[in-house]
Formats: structure tokens, sequence, C-alpha cells
């Protein structure tokens, strides 16, 4: 009985780092053209995902101003918006990304520390 | 369009019924008005209406941008007043979009705009060609976002650039504690601006509505009360701004030649009103019945609205002194419409009549009795409706009969109402019950009757099984 228990025990184990192993990060950056805000939130979001997500994460920028009719789906009306659309739940940062410890916290990246 | 004086903006029409008239025209085409109040004063129906019928009506495709009612809970909210927006969705004329802002997934850092609201307006208003836009209510956003001087601008800008895009709009605002909206909004939209106002007086609510300001245009100042119902909302002007209805010269008959003849004229000026005022059981209604009949006769339709006995009752009271109205009311000339007065208020039953009038387009209006009306409202209220009815009949040259109750103690000439009333009527009639010689005499007198000589006298009459006859017909 104890035997099996511990195999159990050691299989969720293994299951657990290997989710955290192929945890991806699936990101969308909504921008309304080449502005001074969109710019940089998108040097900011790509640094960071480069220094704390390295090939776990996925960026797909999308300017409104060729595709405006993708603004409605995710609820966009702040520009630029972050949106991370997994891991779940859906979360939404809104600006140029400038402070990169709520850019983190909100990415689920880093723990909410205090 | 060229015809249009130099000065004057163009404007649209609001398709809200009665809204047009007050406004000289409707809205100002291409710019935003604000409309403000408090919850659920019909903020939301009032733009829905103004989008649906600029649809329908004038064929402007319009966008409602709603910041709180999910597109499906707007879409069954207004089924009720007979708008299919799934319809008009499906035709492409109607864009609804739902702004929802959950703040518990929203984090904020750093600059940003509202960009992604321009871009999600701009392209639904491309996208089927809209020429009026309504947002529904945009101070939802101070409630979702933090960086309140950034939404301020961002709304200036917004307002700027519905102006730019020359498309007719509605903003809704909540009523604020001190200004009109709660934040201020109506800062941005200076073009024109609308009240709406809903309350409770005696456990009667009526709905009103006010232009605050309106740049640039003349306007009704006054407060316009309004009405929700099954056909969506219509205001009603509470008194026309001119006093210029015309007067017609033709007489006609009261029904009674005995009282025909006491007007020199030998009848009454088509197109005017007469009161007759008396106590308890002197006969209003039979007077107010044999003036119903002669309309009847001339085959003109009458319209009698009576607030105190129901159609069944006032046939049968009727046929009891030989007048029948039964042949009249089957070939459609007298349509009796009883309603109890208390049921609604005031607005509701000017509206009622409204549309009764519209349907049957009588030639001949009576009000059964109007006093009934006093119990459900303030004095001033009471006539300010009767101003407003008589001037609407009078506009349209219909005749129009009301009877009063006076009570026994007061003199007939000491009540507000009445005197307003009777100011207001060309022809006054009083009819009273008197004891002389152990007997009920009746009889009536001609208080006044403008433009027309009248005999002095009271004149005395009996109610046989075959109506009223007059006794003392050589007094004339």
């Amino acid at each position: 009985m104890l035997k099996r228990n511990n195999v159990f025990a050691l299989d969720v184990c293994q299951t657990n780092r290997k989710m955290a192993k192929e945890q991806k990060w699936e990101l969308r950056l909504y921008i309304a053209g080449q502005t001074p805000k969109s710019i940089l939130a998108l040097q900011n979001i790509s640094r960071y995902c480069k220094e704390h997500l390295a090939g776990k994460y996925s960026i797909e920028v999308i300017d409104l101003l060729k595709n405006p009719q993708l603004a409605e789906g995710d609820q966009i009306f702040a520009i630029p918006t972050l949106v991370r659309k997994f891991p779940k739940p859906l979360r939404k940062i809104i600006g140029d990304l400038s402070n990169e410890e709520r850019v983190l916290v909100g990415l689920n990246v880093r723990p909410l520390t205090k | 369009m060229n015809v249009e004086k130099k000065n004057s903006f163009s404007k649209t029409p609001t398709g809200i019924t009665g809204l047009d008239e007050i406004t000289d025209g409707g809205f100002p085409k291409g710019r935003p008005v604000l409309i403000c109040g408090s919850a659920g004063c019909g903020k939301t129906l009032f733009a829905m209406q103004f989008l649906v019928k600029g649809i329908t009506e004038f064929n402007e495709p319009g966008v409602f941008m709603s910041f709180e009612e999910s597109s499906n809970d707007l879409s069954q909210n207004v089924k009720s007043l007979g708008f299919d927006l799934e319809k008009l969705k499906a035709e492409n004329k109607l864009r609804v979009d739902h702004v929802h802002i959950e703040r518990s997934e929203i984090e904020e850092t750093g600059e940003y705009d509202l960009e992604g609201l321009f871009i999600r307006l701009n392209h639904a208003i491309d996208v089927i060609g809209a020429k009026r836009v309504v947002l529904d209510t945009i101070e939802s956003l101070f409630a979702g976002m933090s960086d309140m001087a950034l939404l301020r601008s961002e709304i200036r800008r917004l307002f700027q650039w519905l102006r730019e895009k020359g498309v007719s709009a509605i903003i809704t605002g909540e009523k604020g504690e001190k200004s009109l909206t709660r934040h201020g909004l109506e800062e941005y939209v200076s073009d024109c601006v609308i009240l709406l106002d809903f309350r409770v007086i005696d456990q009667l609510a009526t709905r009103r509505l006010r232009i605050v300001k309106y740049r640039g245009s003349t306007h009704g100042t006054n407060e316009y009360p309004f009405l929700i119902d099954e056909s969506g909302i219509s205001v009603i002007p509470v008194t026309s701004l001119k006093l210029d209805y015309k007067s017609s010269a033709e007489i006609i008959s009261t029904g009674l030649s005995g009282l025909d003849e006491l007007f020199t004229g030998g009848g009454i000026f088509r197109g005017c009103s007469t009161l007759i005022t008396g106590n308890a059981g002197t006969a209003k209604t039979i007077l107010a019945t044999y003036f119903a009949m002669s309309s009847c006769r001339r085959k003109e339709p009458v319209l009698y609205l009576s607030f105190e006995e129901s159609p069944d009752q006032l046939v049968r009271n009727m046929l009891a002194i030989g007048l029948n109205l039964k042949p009249q009311i089957k070939s459609k000339l007298l349509y009796l419409h009883a309603s109890r007065p208390s049921l609604q208020g005031l607005e509701m039953h000017l509206l009622e009549l409204h549309k009764l009038l519209a349907k049957h387009k009588p030639r001949t209006v009576i009000v059964d009795p109007i006093s009934s009306l006093i119990t459900i409202g303030s004095s001033s209220e009471v006539r300010g409706m009767l101003i407003r009815l008589m001037d609407t009949l009078k506009t349209s040259q219909i005749n129009d009969l009301f009877t009063s109750l006076t009570h026994l103690r007061e003199s007939e000439y000491n009540d507000a109402t009445m005197d307003a009333v009777s100011s207001l009527a060309d022809t006054w009639i009083n009819v009273r019950n008197e004891e002389k010689d152990q007997e009920r005499v009746r009889s009536l007198l001609i208080v006044k009757s403008r433009g027309m000589g009248h005999s002095n006298n009271q004149q005395d009459f009996i109610i046989t099984n075959k109506g009223i006859l007059f006794r003392n017909a050589e007094k004339k």
C-alpha cells in the first residue's frame, strides 16, 4: 500500500513539473498604428518576455488601424492593451507597460511580493 | 436644403412624437446631444427610439454603443415598444456594440489612450454608413478606469471626433447631485442638453422633459410631460406656443331647439368650447348627450369620454329619456370611451385622448365630467391639461363640450380650476335645481357666449321620457 502511494505521489509531482515546463504564455498586443506609446509597449513586452519567459511565450501584435473589426472580440477600448490569453484567466494590461513589476504580476510571471 | 436660411443650421428629426415640435425641427444635425436624468427615467429608450425611428422613418442607419446593457438585453428590453433590433441588425441598418469593461481583469501601467474605442466606433459607423450614433452611458467608463484626467480629455476628444465625423449623436448621462451629469459631461456637449425627469406626485408617476439648452435654436422652455407606452415615447407640448387658431362663423345646433333659440344666432359657433356646470342631478349629461346627438345628425363623428358612467350604463340611462344612442354607436358616428380618472396620471389621459382623436377623427368631443379629473391632480396641473386639451381641439376645429360638477354649498364661481375652464370656454351654461312651491324646478342659464347675443333669462325645463322640454317659452 505504502509503495503504491509513493508511486502515485511521484507521478503527480512529475506531471506538475512537466506542466510548468510546457506552460506557454499566449499574449496579444493591440496597437493602433506606430504611435510612440505602441512602439514603447512592444519594446517593453518583448524585453520582459526575453528576460523572464524565454522560449515560453508568443506575442501576436494586432494593429487595429488595419483590422478594426478585431477590437470588439477582446473588448478593447484602450490603446495599447496587452491581453494575456493564456494562462487563464484572461487578463488585460493597458498602457505602455513601462512598469515592469506590475506587468510581470499581471502576466502571472511573478507572484505579488509585498 | 437650399431654402434654408443662411444662419440657421440643419436639423435632424428625432422620430419622437412631439419633440420635433418643441425643438423646432429636431436635434442639430451632425452634432452630439446630451440627454441626462436619474436612473429609470427613460434615457436608454429615448436614445433607442432616436436610432430606430431614424432607420425606419428617415433611412438613417445607426450605431448603438452600449456601456451598460448587453446587446441581447437591449433587444429584449425594447421589444415591448415594438422595436425589432435583431431584424434591423440583420438588415445592416443597426449595429449594437456592447463595450464591457471588467475592472477586475484590467491592470493599468503607463500611458494609454482610448483610441480602441474610437476605432470600434469608427468601424461600426463605416460598415453600415451610420448617420446616427448613441453612446449609452459613457460615464460608465469612469467606474472602469482610474485615470480621471486622461478620461476627461479623451471624452472631450471623442465628442470633437463625433462632430468631425458628422454624425448626429445622443450621449446619455446619469444625473449628478449638483450638476446635470455625475461627471460633468455637459461641459463637453454644449450644443443641446435635454433633461429627463421622473416624479411621483400623489402616487401618480409623471415623466417630464426639459430642454436645458439648445444653442442657436429656438425651443420651448417649459417642462413637457412625456409618456412611454407600447408605441414608444411621446412628448406632449404643454401649451402650443401660439394663439392663432382660426375661428369659424358657422353655427351649429346644440341638439335642443329650445336651447338653440336662446342664442341670437340660433346655435353656437363651430369649433368652440362649451362648458356646462351644475350640481349633481341637474341634467348635465343629458345636455351633453343632446349635443352629441346633434353632431351625429350632421354625420360628424363624436368622441364621448365618460369618466363616471360605463358606456352601457350611459346608453341605458339615455334610453330612459328617449335618446337612443345604439344606432349611432353602431354606425360608428358615436364612440363612447369610459375610463376611471384615477386609473392613470393626467398626462396619460391627455395622451389617450390624443390617440383617440387620431384614431376616430371626431368633429365633436365631449368630456363628462371634467371635474373628475380635478381629483387626480393639483389645480395647476389640471388647468394646464385643460388648456392643452382645448388648444388641441380648437386648432383642429373640433367642437368640444365639457360638463363640470359644482358643489351645493360653494358658489360655482369660486373654484380655481373652474375659473380656468370657464375663462377658456366660449359658451358657458349653468344648470340648476331649485325647490319652489314643493316642486323641483330645473332651469338653465347662459352665463356667457362669446361673440353671440344670448338670452339673459333663466330658462325652466323638465325632463320627460321623451327628453328635455322647455317651459315658459313665452318668457324669451
